[in-house]
C-alpha cells in the first residue's frame, strides 16, 4: 500500500496547492514541500528496513482495474526504483525551493503542475502494468506543456509544442507496440493481460521482435534523447522556467533510460541484442555532437541543455553494453547526471533571475559580484567534465569500462567524448565566472535559500563521487535481474529455425 | 395490444404526451420555469421507466419495434443526454428575448423520433424516426430568430437533410423491391440463403448510406456540418452531435450487423473509405478554423471516421468498445458545448477563438472544463477520452483492422494539434472579454460531467462490463 500512499499524497497535494492559490502566494509551495518531504521521508523510513532483503522485489502489490481487458494495478519496487524514487522526490523538493522567489503568478496552478508531473514519474518507476505505465508516461505530459508554456521564456509557446508533439508521437508508437505485445502474448499463451511479469519471455519471431521493440524505442529515445531525434530537447530546457529545467533535465530524460532498462532490455532479449552495435553507435555519435554543439552556444541554458544530450548520450552507450559494470555506471550516470545538470540549469536560472539574460557574451568576470555562486558553478563545471572525486566521474568511468569489455571502439570513441566536456565546461567558467566584464551587472551573491539548495547538492554529488557503494549494492540486484532476464532468454533460443516456423503459426493470426 | 406491449411503450409514450401537456399548459399560462421543470420531471420519468421494462424483454412489438437489451441501452444514452442537453439550455434560453418555451416542445418530438430509432427493426419506424428527428431538428437549429447565421443554417439544414431522405427512401425502396420485405430480420434472413448479394441491394445499400453518412456527418457527406454548428444554439448543436447521431448510429449497427454488411468486400471497401476521409478530412480542416464550434464540427466528423472503423470488425467486443467510446465522446461534447453556451449571452456568441484567450484566469473552472473535454477529445490519460481510444484502438486491432487503426492513430497526432492551440489560448496572458454570470445550474451540470469524465478515466471498469452485459446484437 506505501507505493500507493505515495502517488495518492503526491496527487492530493497537487490539488491542495491548486485551491490554496486562491488564498495566499505562500500555501502552495508550503503544501507541495510537505507533500514531497513526506513522501521522501515514508520512502526512506522503507530504505532502512529492508535493504537487507534480497528478493527481487522489494514491495509488490497488485490490484485489479480494467479485469475485462486484463488491465491491473501493479505497482513494485525494486532497488532501481528505489533509487530513482529518492532522486525524484529530493529534486521535486529542490524544484519547489528553487521557484520560491521566480513563480510569482499563478503560484497555485503552478504547484498543481509540478507535483502532477512528479506523480507521472514516480507512477513510471513504479508501474509493472504496461497500460498503467503508458497512462503515467502520457500523464507527465500535459503539466509538462502548461509549465513550459505558461511559466516559460520568450519562445515559450513553440518551445511547449514542440516537446508535446514530440513525445505524444513517440508515446503513440510505443503505445502500438504495447498493444503488439499483448496479442503477441494472447495469441501465444491464450491469457492477454497487460503485466508486466506475465510478458517477460514472450516467445516471438526476430521480425516481430524488432518491430515491436522499435515502437519502444522511439519513445525511450525521443525522451532520453538520442542524436537525430534530440530536436525537442533544447528548446524545451531552454524556454522553461528554472524548475521546468530542472525536472526535465534531471528526470523526465532518466524516464527513457530507466524504460530502457527495464522494458526494452528484459523483454525483448534478442532483439535488442542486435540493436545494440546501432544503439552504442548512437550514444556515441550523442556524446560527440552533444558536445560540440554544446561548445558552440551562446545561450547559457540551451548550452547545459545540450550538454544533456552528451552526457545522455553515455547511458544508452552503457545500456547497450550489456553487462553489471556498465549497468552500475548507467545507474550512477542517471543520479549524477540528474544532480549536477539540475545544479548547473539552477545556477543559469539565478543568474537570469540577477541580470535578466541568458546570453553567455553579456556575462564574463561575475566571479568578483557573486564569489559563492561562482564557487557553486566551478564544482559542477568539475562535475560535468568527469573531475575524479565527484559522481559522474565513477559513473563515466564505470559506462566506459563496461563498454569496453563489449565493444572496443565504441568505448574509445566515447572517449573522446571526455575531452570535448572539458572544453564545454571549462567554456562555461571561462565565459561566465572569470575573463573581463562584458557588462556592470549590479546583482547579488546567492541568498540563504540558494545556498542551502546549492550546498545540498554540492554534498551529495561529492558523496556519490567519494562513497558509491551503497547505490551500487542497491541497484545489483535488480541490474542482475534485468540481465539475467535479457542473457537468459539469448541462451534459450536453441534451435532458432524450427521455433521461428513454429511461433509464425500462432502470431498475428485472431479469430 | 397486449399490457406488456403497452408498457414496453412507456417511454415513448411519455415522450409523446410530454410535449401536448406543455402546448396546452402554454396556450394558457406562460412560464418558463414550470414549463422546464416539467420537461425535466418527464425526461427523468422516461428513462425511470426504462427499468421497469427490463423484465419483460427480448420483446417485439408489431414487426415494427423490437426491444431488447441494446435497444434499452441507446434509450438510455439517448435520454441521459437529452437530459443533459436540457440541462444546458436553461441557461442560454433563459437570457434569450421573445418565446421560448416551445423550445422545449420541440426538444421532445426531436428526443420522440430519435428514441423511436433506437427500437426501429422495419425501414418504416426507422424512416418515421427519422423524419421526426429531423424535422424537429429544423425549427431548432433556426430558433433564434433573430440571428440570421440561426436562420440559415436551418435552411441549409432543411434543404440537404431533405435531400439526404429522398436518398435514404429510395434506397430502402430499392432494398424492398429486392427481397419484399422492410423488417432487418426478414432481409437478414432472406441474405443468409444468398451467396452473392444482389446488385440491386447493394445499390440501395449504397443509396441508404448516403441518407446515413448525411445525418452522422461523415466524408463526402459533412459539408452542412460546421456552418449548422456555428449557426444553431450552443445547447442545440451539442444535441445534434449527440442524441441524433447516437439515435442513428444505433440504428445503422442493427441494421448493419443484420446484413451482416462487414462480410462483403465491397461495402467493406467503401466503408474503411469513408470512414478513413472522415478522419483526415475532419482533423485537417479542424486545424484551420478560428471559430471553437466550427472546430469541434470538424473534430465530429473525424470522431464519426474513427467510430464507423469498428463496425467492422463485425464482432459484439468491437460493438462494445464503439459503445464505450460513444458515451465519453457525449460526454465531452456536451461539457464543451455546455461551457460554450453557458458563457454565450444575447449579445455575444461565445465562439471565436479569440474571446476564450485568457480565459483561464478569469473564469478558471469554466476553463478547466473545457480543457479537460478537450484533453479528453484528444485522448489524454486520467480523462475517459483515452480509455476510449485505448479500447477502440485495441479491438480494431484484435479484429486486423490494421491500416484503419494506424491512420487512426496518425489522426490523433493531427486532433492534439488543434485541441492544444484552444487550450493554448486560455491559458494564455489576455485579458477575456467574456464574463457572463452563470447560475448554479450550469455549474452544477458541467461538474457532474467533469466527474463524469474524470471518473470513466480513472475507473472505467464498472462500465465496461455493463456494456459488455448489455451491448449484445
Amino acid at each position: 500500500m506505501i507505493l500507493v500512499y505515495l502517488l495518492l499524497t503526491l496527487l492530493a497535494g497537487a490539488f491542495l496547492a491548486w485551491i490554496s492559490g486562491n488564498l495566499s502566494q505562500v500555501l502552495p509551495r508550503v503544501i507541495s514541500l510537505i507533500a514531497l518531504i513526506a513522501d521522501l521521508i515514508f520512502i526512506s523510513s522503507y530504505l532502512l528496513q529492508s535493504v537487507a532483503s534480497s528478493g527481487k522485489w522489494l514491495i509488490d502489490i497488485q490490484y485489479n482495474w480494467i479485469p475485462q481487458l486484463g488491465i491491473g494495478i501493479h505497482f513494485a519496487l525494486d532497488g532501481l526504483s528505489l533509487v530513482m524514487l529518492l532522486l525524484t522526490l529530493f529534486l521535486g523538493i529542490i524544484s519547489v525551493l528553487i521557484s520560491w522567489k521566480e513563480i510569482n503568478s499563478k503560484v497555485g496552478f503552478f504547484h498543481f503542475n509540478l507535483l502532477l508531473i512528479l506523480a507521472g514519474i514516480v507512477g513510471v518507476f513504479l508501474s509493472l502494468d504496461l497500460f498503467l505505465f503508458y497512462f503515467f508516461w502520457e500523464l507527465m505530459l500535459v503539466p509538462m506543456y502548461f509549465l513550459i508554456g505558461i511559466w516559460g521564456h520568450e519562445n515559450r509557446t513553440k518551445a511547449a509544442y514542440k516537446f508535446f508533439l514530440y513525445t505524444q508521437a513517440s508515446g503513440l508508437l510505443m503505445f502500438i507496440s504495447i498493444l503488439a505485445l499483448y496479442f503477441v502474448h494472447g495469441n501465444s499463451t491464450g491469457i492477454y493481460t497487460f503485466n508486466y511479469t506475465q510478458l517477460l519471455g514472450t516467445q516471438m519471431p526476430a521480425t516481430t521482435g524488432i518491430l515491436i521493440m522499435s515502437g519502444f524505442l522511439a519513445a525511450f529515445l525521443v525522451k532520453l534523447p538520442v542524436v537525430p531525434l534530440h530536436n525537442w530537447l533544447p528548446d524545451a530546457h531552454s524556454e522553461a522556467p528554472t524548475a521546468g529545467s530542472l525536472i526535465l533535465a534531471a528526470l523526465l530524460l532518466k524516464t527513457g533510460a530507466y524504460g530502457l532498462l527495464r522494458f526494452i532490455v528484459p523483454l525483448f532479449p534478442n532483439a535488442s541484442a542486435s540493436f545494440a552495435p546501432i544503439g552504442m553507435g548512437l550514444g556515441v555519435i550523442g556524446i560527440l555532437y552533444g558536445a560540440k554543439l554544446a561548445f558552440a552556444q551562446t545561450d547559457l541554458k540551451r548550452l547545459i541543455a545540450y550538454t544533456s544530450v552528451s552526457h545522455m548520450g553515455f547511458v544508452i552507450l552503457g545500456i547497450f553494453s550489456f553487462n553489471e559494470l556498465a549497468y552500475q555506471g548507467v545507474v550512477m550516470q542517471m543520479i549524477a547526471h540528474g544532480i549536477s545538470t539540475g545544479a548547473l540549469f539552477i545556477m543559469a536560472g539565478q543568474l537570469t533571475e540577477r541580470i535578466h539574460t541568458r546570453d553567455i557574451n553579456k556575462m564574463g568576470g561575475l566571479w568578483e559580484k557573486a564569489p559563492f555562486m561562482g564557487a557553486i558553478g566551478l564544482i559542477f563545471s568539475m562535475a560535468s567534465l568527469g573531475l575524479p572525486g565527484l559522481g559522474n566521474f565513477i559513473a563515466e568511468l564505470l559506462i566506459l569500462l563496461g563498454a569496453f569489455k563489449a565493444n572496443v571502439l565504441m568505448s574509445v570513441l566515447a572517449c573522446l567524448g571526455l575531452i570535448g566536456a572539458t572544453l564545454y565546461s571549462l567554456r562555461i567558467l571561462q565565459k561566465v565566472f572569470y575573463g573581463k566584464k562584458n557588462t556592470d551587472w549590479d546583482m547579488n551573491d546567492l541568498t540563504f535559500r540558494e545556498k542551502t539548495v546549492s550546498i545540498s547538492l554540492v554534498l551529495i554529488i561529492v558523496v556519490l563521487g567519494l562513497f558509491p557503494q551503497p547505490v551500487f549494492d542497491l541497484a545489483k540486484p535488480a541490474l542482475l535481474k534485468t540481465l539475467d532476464d535479457h542473457k537468459g532468454k539469448i541462451m534459450l533460443k536453441g534451435d532458432p529455425a524450427k521455433d521461428e516456423s513454429q511461433l509464425k503459426n500462432s502470431l498475428f493470426v485472431y479469430k | 395490444m397486449t399490457n406488456i406491449d403497452l408498457m414496453s411503450l412507456t417511454p415513448f409514450l411519455i415522450l409523446a404526451i410530454a410535449p401536448i401537456i406543455i402546448m396546452m399548459v402554454i396556450s394558457i399560462f406562460r412560464n418558463y420555469e414550470v414549463v422546464f421543470g416539467f420537461s425535466i420531471l418527464s425526461v427523468v420519468a422516461a428513462i425511470a421507466s426504462i427499468i421497469f421494462i427490463l423484465p419483460v424483454i427480448p420483446h417485439s412489438i408489431t414487426p415494427l419495434f423490437i426491444i431488447d437489451r441494446y435497444s434499452l441501452f441507446f434509450l438510455g444514452i439517448i435520454l441521459v443526454s437529452a437530459l443533459f442537453v436540457l440541462f444546458l439550455s436553461y441557461d442560454y434560453l433563459k437570457q434569450l428575448e421573445g418565446i421560448r418555451e416551445e423550445y422545449y416542445i420541440i426538444l421532445f418530438t426531436a428526443t420522440l423520433g430519435a428514441a423511436l430509432l433506437a427500437v426501429a427493426n422495419h425501414f418504416i419506424l426507422f424512416f418515421l424516426g427519422i423524419e421526426t428527428l429531423t424535422l424537429s431538428l429544423y425549427i431548432l437549429i433556426a430558433f433564434e430568430k433573430s440571428k440570421d447565421s440561426s436562420i440559415e443554417a436551418g435552411i441549409k439544414y432543411l434543404v440537404l437533410a431533405s435531400v439526404s431522405s429522398a436518398f435514404l427512401l429510395f434506397g430502402m425502396g430499392l432494398i424492398y423491391l429486392t427481397f419484399g420485405s422492410m423488417q432487418f430480420s426478414a432481409i437478414e434472413y432472406s441474405i443468409i440463403h444468398l451467396k452473392q448479394l444482389p446488385l440491386l441491394f447493394i445499390f440501395g445499400l449504397g443509396m441508404m448510406l448516403v441518407g446515413i453518412g448525411f445525418k452522422l456527418a461523415l466524408v463526402p457527406f459533412h459539408m452542412w456540418t460546421p456552418d449548422v454548428y456555428q449557426g444553431a444554439p450552443a445547447p442545440v448543436s451539442s444535441y445534434i452531435v449527440t442524441v441524433s447521431k447516437g439515435a442513428v448510429m444505433a440504428v445503422f449497427i442493427r441494421f448493419f450487423f443484420n446484413i451482416k454488411g462487414f462480410d462483403n468486400s465491397s461495402i467493406f471497401i467503401v466503408i474503411s473509405g469513408i470512414a478513413i476521409l472522415s478522419m483526415f478530412v475532419g482533423n485537417l480542416l479542424a486545424i484551420q478554423q478560428k471559430n471553437i464550434k466550427r472546430l469541434l464540427a470538424y473534430s465530429s466528423i473525424a470522431n464519426m471516421g474513427y467510430l464507423i472503423i469498428i463496425l467492422l470488425t463485425g464482432s459484439d467486443k468491437g460493438i462494445q468498445s464503439s459503445v464505450f467510446y460513444l458515451i465519453t465522446y457525449f460526454i465531452t461534447t456536451i461539457g464543451a458545448f455546455g461551457v460554450i453556451s453557458l458563457l454565450s449571452t444575447q449579445e455575444q456568441e461565445a465562439e471565436m477563438l479569440e474571446d476564450y484567450k485568457g480565459l483561464f484566469w478569469k473564469r478558471p473552472w469554466m476553463a478547466g472544463v473545457l480543457t479537460l473535454c478537450l484533453l479528453s477529445l484528444a485522448g489524454i490519460p486520467i480523462t475517459a477520452g483515452f480509455i476510449a481510444k485505448f479500447y477502440l484502438i485495441l479491438e480494431g486491432m484484435k479484429a486486423g483492422l490494421y491500416i484503419l487503426i494506424f491512420s487512426m492513430i496518425i489522426n490523433s497526432v493531427i486532433g492534439l494539434y488543434y485541441y492544444l492551440r484552444v487550450i493554448t489560448g486560455m491559458f494564455s496572458i489576455a485579458n477575456s472579454n467574456i464574463l457572463p454570470p452563470v447560475s448554479i445550474l450550469g455549474k452544477l451540470t458541467l461538474f457532474v460531467i467533469t466527474a463524469g469524465i474524470l471518473v470513466l478515466g480513472v475507473y472505467p471498469g464498472w462500465l465496461i462490463g455493463f456494456i459488455v452485459k448489455y451491448i449484445i446484437l
